[in-house]
């Protein structure tokens, strides 16, 4: 499990490392996301519509509710851990998708915490060396629509929402947001429409939760 | 705001979000409610960015070849493809439509 989620990491990483230097930020700025923000759909996020023509608040915006899921992820992990101190500080930074489906996955205590903090410590350097890597290489590939960047853009989100698909509920959500987004793309300044899309997500999961209805927030993984 | 002060205080609500899971008490954690709103909005988010990136153009709306991204992306994942190789066959496919002059 470990060699296989450091393999997808670094391939990740590359992917995100090129596209954010193609949106238009520098190779600094992308290291940066990934040294201080370090989750990557929220990084994907803010790229995604810098990249579309976004202001920067809109994409604050857009990342910052990407991220809410990871306070999901930080009650799981502290109830698996406890951490204290120092150690909850740490925990909290490399508190992701990854780390928490690793130590979700361990049925004894002391395998959690071993898999948390190997997937978390392990994703923390494999992705910023991998980051640093794709901005480069991103750089010196010159204009972006010329190697289809934009396409892999387009892939990369389908490939963030693949795995999220299981039901007809979570499909359901997720046309009606895409429905929502390109209605009202001509109607709003660039970046809103995502923040419109989340509105419409997060009240439809408030009146229309059902106890049975999994959607498995914390339990599934990217590859 | 620079782009450098949105990625700095982007950065800093991450972490503060990230961080704030370990302080709430752990009967909230037993709130089936929150836990699903946190699930639809990010597949809420996800879908809305992969719509954006694929069909938008600034504030109006565009048919070109990042459609046939997301149809070859969405085929390349309904056969279990890794996320590289999705990201792969995204760009190469808008690439190729537009070297053979099909799309923009």
């Amino acid at each position: 499990m470990g060699l296989s989620i450091a393999v997808a990491t670094g391939l990740y990483g590359i992917s995100f490392g090129a596209l954010s230097v193609a949106s238009g930020l520098t190779v600094w700025q992308t290291i940066a996301l990934s040294v201080l923000m370090f989750t990557g759909g929220s990084q994907f996020a803010f790229i995604g519509v810098i990249g579309g023509g976004g202001t920067g608040s809109a994409a604050f915006g857009a990342a910052a509710l990407l991220g809410v899921r990871n306070v999901v992820y930080g009650m799981q992990i502290n109830r698996m851990l406890s951490p204290r101190g120092w150690r909850r500080l740490t925990a909290a930074q490399i508190t992701i998708d990854e780390s928490t489906a690793t130590a979700a996955a361990q049925a004894d205590a002391d395998e959690q915490r071993r898999g948390f903090w190997a997937a978390g410590a392990g994703i923390y350097i494999l992705w910023n060396l991998f980051t640093a890597l794709g901005a480069v290489l991103g750089d010196a590939m010159g204009d972006p629509k010329r190697w289809g960047l934009d396409g892999a853009a387009v892939a990369a989100f389908l490939g963030l929402l693949w795995p999220r698909l299981r039901g007809r509920e979570p499909v359901a959500i997720a046309v009606a947001c895409a429905v929502v987004t390109v209605a009202v793309v001509p109607l709003t300044a660039p970046g809103v429409p995502i923040l419109i899309a989340a509105v419409v997500a997060a009240v439809w999961g408030w009146l229309r939760h059902e106890p049975r209805a999994q959607l498995a927030a914390g339990s599934e993984e990217r590859s | 705001m620079s782009l450098w002060g949105w990625i700095l205080l982007a950065s800093f609500v991450a972490y503060v979000t990230k961080f704030s899971g370990y302080l709430v008490p752990a009967h909230l954690l037993q709130n089936e409610r929150m836990n699903y709103v946190a699930a639809t909005l990010t597949i809420g988010l996800l879908a809305s960015l992969t719509a954006m990136n694929a069909f938008s153009a600034g504030q109006t709306l565009a048919l070109d070849a990042r459609a046939g991204s997301l149809i070859v992306a969405a085929v390349a994942l309904a056969l279990r493809a890794p996320f590289l190789g999705v990201v792969i066959v995204g760009a190469v496919t808008a690439a190729a439509l537009r070297a053979a002059g099909v799309a923009q």
